[in-house]
């Protein structure tokens, strides 16, 4: 890697310098086409949830957030919108006073005098770029997300920190002791990896009406935190931790739990840092569970609540999409900071 | 000696809540001695797997062969095979509308196909881009991580941000009267919808596939490739007689995982059709269980269970191929 | 009190038995070395001294205290471990605080045992770095350290120079030795290095298979050894056997004939021979002289160490390889014929069923001690 490559020399860069054949164009063009396709309905998703109300709904779509400008104009009671007219070779910015049929009648905002009837093949829009926050305020404020958003929180924040404990102890006694019944229960604890909850949900509900635990968030934070995945990854990472160290705390009078959080646990940051970004993505996405068992609207999740709001206000694509984006965001921050993290993460796991 | 800190306040504090903490379990530690302590220690998570995870399962068998619409076992009278058979009743299994619960077989073939076209889609997409990232390219990194970014959405996001790009005034119609076709309102049509129930499906786990079969790729030895090279081997043949082989048990692996992921199909098409429409057109199996316990207030539970378990049985076999081709693979 | 009681420590791990009945009495301020070959049971048996490992059968007693039920850390012990162990999270102040902190020492007290435990050590300048950056020696001190704070009736160590290089391995024995005199507390010291144990011990127990063979100092081990295989271990290069057969009874000993018509004398007790015994003859390379007569020895090659050289060799017509050792310099050419001879008194003799040596003459016993 010599310091004088260009960039091109670089970006083109293939396995046999200085020819590029077929296989590497389709190649670039595959992975630039798979680049688009992902970031194209994000992006479109993203621009479109500042746009305004009246705005998002326009057929076809501008591509930036967009509006109307509006100005109020001596003479008239309510604001006017603003058009670029073209009247005899020249062009204006005229508001408009009303429209009949193909007719729009205008008047000069700075000097209004009788309105001048033009043709509406003539006039088009003046638009400024404008970001429609109220598509974020409102539906905080206004409806429940504030408190699908703290439902939310709260559920990943717990849920994340439970998972880690719990899971780091299972982890500690089946990797650093050997007792009776030590491989059965490993085995029972990954054989849970095959029983997906679309197999048990009816019975699940069963068991969390009975221990009164329905419509209420414990009752998804609870039955998630025992994780197989859990166990088995902080398992593993512990296993290279040599057991004279466990040793050298016990001639060090350190009792078996001290030895659990101050060897044992410091020592397998990184192993409970990639369980904790999991666990938050996992209780941060997690849908079809909550859907299950919350059924007041203030218990709802984020996920459930979005998935409820766009049932009822199917039309509020601007809410919607504002909402959406307000919890694709989150993940968005923590995986471009820990994208090494989690892709190694999953392919060190072979799990998500 | 040592100066304070401000990381010695957060320390002492925490030394604090642990030495509350660590009372009772070095309590227990006494009483018990140190070999009981990894019971100790397993306590809190088989207690929760015990509740949350295997009493469920020894209840979901039972609870197939209950009907009524109670909720505990006490409550619903025993029906034996009888949810069983209105779920099997049949007169022509590919015609669902002659079955006695023609939504179940609905869900069924819906299912099926959709089982067989995205596991074809996902896995051949994945393929090509795991192939192509294992060359020696630029910016491997970057692109695998643009691939791997929809896997951490969440399926909620993933159905509402295509439901908007397919949308009547959305992006993709714009594009197409850009080209002069007329728009479509594609989650209306029963092709197009299904079309894009795969399509979907395909962009949000292709990223996780792809990983999966680049980590089996860099695996393959690469003295293999420079003794191709000198064997003058031409790309193709290198391809499919070297690298496809040697990837053949990583393939195998992922095709049983998609099969069992793809079967359990419901989240994101849930929210992008709208609950499986048009019609029936995309109800599948996880939401006729769904829709049967808990989508109305029929709470139909003794069927939805006898619907779960033959559905278990089916992920069974599936997860009992793979461990047994995990086993090969090891061997 | 440092004094240590093993009575028929017996340590099974399912059906396999890696302590058969060890029994051992430590005096207090003793430096004791356990020697054997890997997998003779002394890693296990200082483990069980520990605490780190439960025993099958029998009793330990630490200062005159029962303490089989007892944690490591009641056993007043203290351990230093092959692969040091050191927490690698923790600066090493941290490191060596930890076992005071457990043990609910005053902050107070704590600084001041690791700041004497660093002044012993020359450890001051390390005191706030983690165990990665440290080189290996400085590693190990901070393990010894670590053992230090604790002031602990009985130090344990496993092995502790085997992570480090020759010439430091040297300079850590003789560090190790200095602070055995330093503290006067009892060491038990676990290595497969018999220059280690004849260095360091004051007492050598030497295991093998489970069991102990013989414990001595370090020189009756090395005049005297009880069998074949205490005999083949210590020393090195390693002792040579001939094959032998009583052929005479004398006051003082006994005469052995092992061929060539040379007969070897041996201070064995006449009693315990007979004539016409087969038996097994042991020379170390150092006690053999070059001269006119004797056994008749094939020269192959040579190791000239400049002080000392090695002449390594066959009898004439045999198979076994014979080792004599000569000091100087002394350079044959292979395919010299040597006679070589035992010196007077430095022949040992071993039942070949047994492997038991035969007990020596009484003079003669007394005679080797003048001689050490």
């Amino acid at each position: 890697m010599s310091q004088g490559l260009s960039p091109i020399a670089f970006l083109t860069r293939t396995r046999r310098p200085g020819r590029i054949g077929v296989t590497d164009i389709l190649s670039w063009a595959w992975l630039i086409l798979g680049t688009l396709a992902v970031l194209i309905p994000v992006v479109w998703a993203g621009l479109s949830s500042f746009k305004p109300a009246a705005e998002i709904t326009r057929f076809p779509p501008t591509l930036l957030p967009r509006a109307a400008v509006q100005q109020t104009v001596p003479g008239f009671d309510a604001p006017l919108s603003l058009w670029t007219v073209d009247i005899d070779g020249q062009r204006r910015e005229m508001a408009m006073v009303r429209r009949i049929g193909l007719k729009a009648q205008m008047v000069d905002p700075s000097n209004p005098g009788p309105p001048i009837s033009v043709d509406v093949k003539n006039i088009s829009p003046v638009q400024r770029l404008t970001i429609a926050t109220e598509n974020y305020t409102d539906p905080l404020t206004r409806f429940d997300f504030l408190t699908f958003l703290k439902n939310s929180v709260f559920v990943t924040f717990v849920a994340t920190l439970l998972t880690l404990i719990v899971n780091a102890l299972a982890a500690f006694a089946l990797s650093k002791y050997r007792f009776r019944g030590e491989k059965a229960i490993f085995v029972l604890i990954i054989s849970t990896l095959m029983i997906p909850l679309t197999v048990v949900m009816v019975p699940a509900y069963l068991v969390i009406v009975g221990v009164g635990l329905v419509d209420s968030l414990w009752g998804i934070i609870i039955p998630t935190v025992a994780s197989p995945t859990g166990v088995f990854l902080l398992r593993q990472y512990m296993l290279t931790i040599p057991d004279e160290l466990i040793e050298a705390a016990r001639v060090d009078a350190a009792s078996e739990f001290r030895i659990f959080w101050r060897i044992v646990l410091p020592l397998t940051a990184p192993a409970l840092a990639v369980l904790a970004i999991f666990s938050v993505l996992w209780r941060w996405n997690d849908f079809l569970w909550p859907l299950i068992v919350l059924s007041s609207r203030e218990n709802f999740t984020l996920q459930v609540g979005l998935n409820a709001f766009q049932g009822e206000f199917s039309v509020q694509w601007n809410y919607i999409l504002a909402m959406t984006f307000l919890s694709l965001a989150p993940v968005t921050v923590v995986f471009l900071f820990l994208q090494k993290y989690i892709t190694t993460g999953i392919a060190g796991t072979g799990m998500k | 000696m040592s100066t304070p800190k401000a990381t010695d306040f957060g320390g002492r504090a925490l030394d604090f809540v642990m030495g509350i903490v660590e009372a009772p379990i070095n309590g227990f530690e006494r009483l018990m001695g140190r070999k009981r302590m990894p019971y100790l220690f397993l306590a809190p998570n088989l207690i929760l797997f015990g509740i949350f995870t295997f009493l469920p399962i020894a209840i979901a068998v039972g609870y197939a062969f209950t009907g009524g619409t109670g909720l505990f076992v006490s409550e619903r009278p025993f029906v034996g095979l009888d949810n069983f058979r209105q779920l099997l009743q049949c007169e022509d299994y590919l015609r669902p509308g002659s079955c006695r619960e023609s939504l179940f077989w609905t869900a069924i073939w819906n299912t099926l196909w959709f089982v067989g076209f995205n596991v074809a889609a996902t896995l051949l997409v994945a393929l090509v881009t795991a192939l192509i990232l294992n060359r020696a390219m630029a910016a491997r990194g970057f692109f695998r991580a643009m691939f791997f970014y929809p896997v951490l959405l969440s399926p909620v996001v993933i159905g509402l941000i295509w439901k908007w790009f397919l949308d009547r005034n959305g992006l993709l119609n714009a594009f197409l009267q850009m080209l002069g076709v007329p728009p479509e309102i594609f989650l209306l049509d029963v092709g197009w919808s299904r079309f894009f129930v795969v399509v979907v499906s395909v962009w949000f786990h292709m990223g996780f596939y792809t990983l999966i079969l680049l980590a089996g790729l860099q695996a393959i030895p690469k003295d293999l490739y420079e003794a191709a090279a000198i064997d003058a081997a031409s790309p193709r043949r290198t391809l499919f007689r070297i690298t496809l082989p040697l990837l053949g048990p990583n393939l195998l692996v992922v095709l049983i995982l998609l099969m069992i992921r793809s079967v359990q199909i419901f989240d994101e098409a849930w929210v992008l059709t709208n609950g499986g429409g048009p019609g029936t057109a995309n109800s599948f199996i996880v939401q006729y269980i769904y829709q049967m316990a808990f989508g109305s207030d029929l709470r139909l539970f003794g069927l939805a269970s006898a619907a779960s378990v033959l559905m278990g049985l089916v992920l069974l076999a599936l997860t009992l191929i793979q461990l047994r081709l995990g086993r090969k693979m090891e061997s | 009190m440092g004094n240590l009681k093993l009575t028929n420590v017996t340590k099974a791990f399912g059906a396999l038995t890696v302590l058969h009945g060890i029994d051992l009495t430590i005096d207090d301020g003793k430096f004791v070395v356990f020697v054997g070959p890997s997998g003779c049971g002394k890693s296990t048996l200082l483990r069980i001294i520990a605490g780190l490992e439960d025993i099958s059968a029998g009793g330990i007693e630490i200062g005159g205290r029962d303490v089989v039920q007892l944690s490591p850390a009641e056993r007043k012990i203290a351990m230093v471990f092959q692969s040091y162990a050191l927490y690698p999270h923790m600066s090493v102040r941290k490191n060596l605080a930890f076992g005071l902190e457990n043990l609910k020492f005053k902050r107070s007290e704590i600084e001041t045992r690791i700041a004497e435990a660093a002044r012993m050590l020359a450890l001051e300048p390390y005191l706030d770095r983690k165990p990665r950056q440290l080189s290996g020696g400085q590693r190990q001190r901070v393990a010894i350290g670590r053992s230090i704070v604790r002031n602990p009736d009985i130090f344990l160590f496993d092995e502790p120079l085997s992570n480090l290089d020759a010439a430091l391995r040297v300079q850590t024995r003789a560090e190790i030795t200095r602070l055995h005199r330093q503290l006067g507390t009892t060491m038990i010291y676990v290595t497969h290095d018999q220059v280690e144990a004849m260095t360091m011990a004051d007492e050598i127990v030497v295991l093998n298979g489970g069991r102990i063979e013989q414990v001595g100092t370090p020189l009756e081990l090395f005049d005297n050894p009880r069998n074949l295989f205490v005999a083949g271990f210590l020393g090195s290069p390693r002792m040579n056997i001939l094959k032998g057969k009583v052929t005479a009874l004398g006051l003082a000993g006994v005469t052995i004939d092992a061929g060539y018509g040379a007969p070897l004398t041996a201070s064995i007790d006449p009693a315990a021979a007979k004539v016409g015994q087969a038996v097994l003859v042991g020379i170390r390379p150092a006690h053999f002289a070059i001269g006119n007569e004797g056994l008749p020895f094939v020269v192959q090659y040579h190791e000239s160490l400049g002080t000392e050289t090695y002449v390594y060799g066959t009898l004439e017509g045999r198979g076994e390889q014979i080792i004599v050792h000569q000091t100087g310099h002394f350079a044959p050419r292979p395919g010299d014929l040597l006679r070589i001879m035992p010196l007077p008194g430095r022949v040992h003799v071993f039942d070949p069923e047994s492997g038991l040596a035969l007990p020596q003459s009484v003079s003669q016993r007394s005679d080797a001690h003048e001689h050490a």
